[in-house]
């Protein structure tokens, strides 16, 4: 009458024996890592109020650059995922994590997902000479990259490849000043870095304006080539790593509207009593607290196993996993915080807005939900 | 110590009691005597003082050395809530007396907690115990009682002030369950089998030795026990697809005929839930380890209740023709089954066995009402029987 819990999986995944002790991986805050989120969370609680972020959507992105800027050289975050043989960093996709949970905590509009995160990764995976050069000048803040893919494009799927027409809806890209760019190369592809100034952008009116998009012409025959060989893999590798972190900001992002409700509801009063003590609100909370403890849980195993090896089976259901749940969440959180916060959470000078529209922006960015899952049953060998 | 050396100590151990040549029950003491036991407990008490988290490591070592366990199926609440119970709150005489025989499966223990008239509201219990001597003389009726008819001890909270407020007149005991006062009957679930009693305590005569904590102290004392028990139903470590979820990925991949676009994507979903709960367990898990379990793991249960209940109905609904049917033995007829098997028997006795996971050790209502008071801090229920004599208050 009895199943054993520990018999092999039954599964039709050719997935070799990893060295990696995945059901091991610390996924609590070391010392470092409290070192590290206080920085981030000190530096945005004073250069990135909530009311400016609010102004980027009456057109006044005025606060982008100095964050940026400041994030990418005061802190030196710029290169955190650079290996030290180019000049940055060398760290993980763990401490990665931790900025973007506290980037997401202020819907911060800076570069750091798509420059620091997809575009290094992708360029680390395999440099040319150029694409050293290309990678020490991020590490250092000089320079700032993205890759050009729409918004929407996940790691799993075909690479989509710049021609002569508009890339539409591409993130990160009027924050940089060199282009990744896609393109066909006989049977392969490769990837060539193209200046800004050498393309035309046009910024595109966002759902989410703390990471407003932009349509793209770019000459698919101009700049250097940056990733040596075929750049498949290269590109797929700085998606990843972009699907995993973005699932951390997500986290930041539901947090946030977690504790802005929860702050609400123990000081909002009617029929006498503080809303936050009636069992209907009670158990929404709690319902939702256990989602956003799940999806900081997730993230943070995600992170943890691209960390302890990139190129394994298991980093890619970690990151399905954790992208279908946290996508979700965010956007879970940031609608229970409007409703929560009843007519208050309607408004423009309220920041809850600002939480909506990243989480939901967040949402479609890098794959959908349903997207995430259905390849994450294929990875498992569950199929319809 | 260092996971290396405590390697080495299981080594030595094994190679002065080798598994194939010791009997079981001397093999279990010494490895209590040793410190192997619960590795996290203290020294003198089974343990070595070490971090929890290096019990699963010394578990599988004893596992690959072929050594015999202790039977942990059949003592759930013992070593789930009893014995950290003890640990945290008993005097030392009781803890010499019972962690021993406990964690060797010698003595068998359940929980006489819950009241035909106090479930949610268990601390308006009304099981009297009155002193008497140099004990206490216990008359009342407990429920839901897993496991009492094979138990040899239990934990027990009865009332033994009805004239303060309900939380303060409470006393935490140990009983003999062999005591000719107490009375076990069958209470039949809904599959059918009966794994939970009625307990009857008629006249029960208790040492006063058998008090844990202080007269009066024994909501606080329940509460270290009712946290260990979410802890214990809500975060065992498991593999992927280990557990329930396992079970349905099985069926799913056994009926391509009933393979649906919908259905997928319900698994799917709750793929993802149950992979997200994983990697919350094992982050609880590693909380546990520096610290006492917390309301946290009260989260961890809420999700654990819903995620069988809902992979449990999907299993019926992916087996189509085959989940109109119950045909493990012995079917629906009365039986007294030997523990509690969430993933066991077949797929209609899960789904109607996993409605009991939001019910049993605090209500799925009970746990977000926890969830929100302890966790995130919201103000608690209106309670009118807050300050009032529990013999005042109408019931």
């Amino acid at each position: 009458m009895t199943q054993p819990l520990d018999r092999p999986l039954d599964r039709p995944v050719d997935e070799p024996v990893s060295s990696v002790a995945y059901d091991e991986l610390e996924l609590l805050d070391s010392d470092d890592d409290r070192d590290l989120r206080a920085a981030v969370a000190g530096f945005l609680g004073d250069r990135c109020p909530a009311s400016e972020v609010a102004a980027l959507y009456d057109g006044d992105r005025g606060m982008v650059e100095p964050l940026w800027r400041g994030l990418a050289t005061e802190l030196g975050l710029a290169g955190l995922l650079v290996p030290e043989q180019y000049a940055g960093a060398g760290a993980t996709a763990r401490e990665a994590a931790i900025v973007l949970e506290e980037l997401g905590r202020s819907v911060a509009p800076v570069p750091f997902l798509t420059s620091a995160v997809v575009a290094a990764t992708a360029l680390a995976h395999a440099p040319t000479d150029a694409g050293r050069e290309l990678l020490a000048e991020l590490a250092a803040g000089r320079r700032t990259a993205a890759l050009v893919v729409p918004l929407p494009t996940a790691f799993a799927w075909p690479v989509p490849l710049v021609g002569a027409a508009t890339v539409r809806s591409v993130a990160g890209v009027l924050e940089a000043d060199t282009l990744l760019v896609p393109v066909a190369a006989g049977t392969g592809i490769e990837v060539r870095a193209v200046a800004a100034s050498e393309a035309t952008l046009t910024p595109v009116v966002s759902l989410d304006m703390s990471r407003q998009l932009a349509d793209v012409v770019v000459d698919p025959a101009a700049g250097t080539v940056v990733v040596a060989g075929d750049a498949t893999s290269a590109i797929r590798a700085g998606l990843l790593a972009g699907t995993v972190l973005l699932a951390s900001e997500q986290v930041g992002v539901a947090q946030q509207c977690l504790a802005s409700t929860v702050g609400y509801l123990q000081e909002r009063r009617q029929f006498g009593r503080i809303v936050g003590g009636f069992q209907a609100l009670k158990h929404r909370l709690a319902d939702l607290y256990t989602a956003v403890e799940g999806a900081s849980a997730v993230a943070r195993y995600a992170a943890a196993a691209l960390a302890a090896d990139p190129g394994a089976v298991e980093a890619e259901i970690a990151a399905h996993t954790a992208a279908a749940w946290c996508s979700e969440v965010a956007v879970l959180a940031a609608e229970e915080a409007v409703q929560l916060h009843g007519g208050i959470g309607m408004t423009w000078e309220h920041p809850t807005h600002l939480f909506l529209k990243r989480a939901k922006a967040d949402q479609i960015a890098l794959g959908l939900p349903g997207h995430h899952r259905a390849r994450l049953g294929e990875l498992v060998g569950l199929t319809v | 110590m260092s996971p290396a050396e405590l390697r080495d100590r299981v080594a030595a151990f094994l190679a002065e009691h080798p598994p194939a040549s010791t009997e079981r029950s001397a093999f279990l003491h010494a490895r209590y005597a040793a410190g192997l036991a619960w590795v996290h407990f203290p020294e003198g008490h089974g343990g070595l003082g070490v971090a929890r988290g290096l019990q699963p490591m010394v578990e599988g070592l004893f596992a690959a050395a072929g050594a015999p366990d202790n039977n942990p199926r059949a003592n759930g609440i013992g070593l789930g809530m009893v014995a950290p119970t003890l640990l945290g709150y008993a005097s030392e005489e009781q803890r010499q007396r019972f962690l021993e025989p406990l964690w060797c499966g010698e003595e068998i223990w359940c929980q006489l907690f819950s009241e035909p008239g106090a479930g949610s509201d268990l601390a308006g219990l009304a099981t009297r115990a009155v002193p008497d001597g140099d004990g206490w003389v216990v008359n009342g009726q407990k429920v839901w009682t897993s496991g009492a008819h094979n138990a040899d001890f239990a934990i027990l909270v009865a009332r033994t002030d009805p004239d303060v407020p309900k939380h303060r007149g409470i006393t935490y005991f140990l009983v003999d369950m062999h005591d000719p006062g107490v009375e076990v009957r069958p209470l039949r679930q809904i599959t059918g089998e009966a794994e939970f009693n009625e307990v009857f305590l008629t006249d029960v005569r208790i040492p006063d030795a058998m008090r844990v904590g202080e007269v009066g102290d024994g909501w606080r004392v329940a509460n270290g026990t009712l946290n260990n028990e979410r802890v214990a139903i809500g975060g065992h470590a498991a593999p992927r697809e280990g557990g329930m979820l396992g079970l349905v990925a099985a069926s799913w991949r056994e009926h391509p005929e009933q393979h649906t676009a919908e259905l997928h994507d319900r698994l799917m979903r709750l793929y993802v839930e149950a992979e997200v709960a994983r990697y919350t367990g094992q982050r609880l898990r590693q909380q546990l380890a520096v610290g006492q379990p917390g309301p946290a793991g009260s989260a961890m249960k809420l999700t654990f209740a819903r995620l069988n209940q809902q992979l449990s109905g999907l299993d019926l609904e992916i087996r189509g023709e085959d989940g109109l049917r119950y045909e493990s033995e012995p079917g629906w007829t009365m039986r007294r089954p030997e523990h509690v098997d969430f993933t066991g028997r077949d797929a209609v006795y899960r789904y109607l066995r996993a409605k009991g996971n939001s019910i049993e050790g605090g209500t799925s209502e009970i746990l977000r009402n926890i969830v929100a008071e302890r966790v995130l801090g919201l103000p608690a229920e209106p309670r009118v029987d807050k300050d009032v004599a529990w013999k005042e208050v109408p019931r």
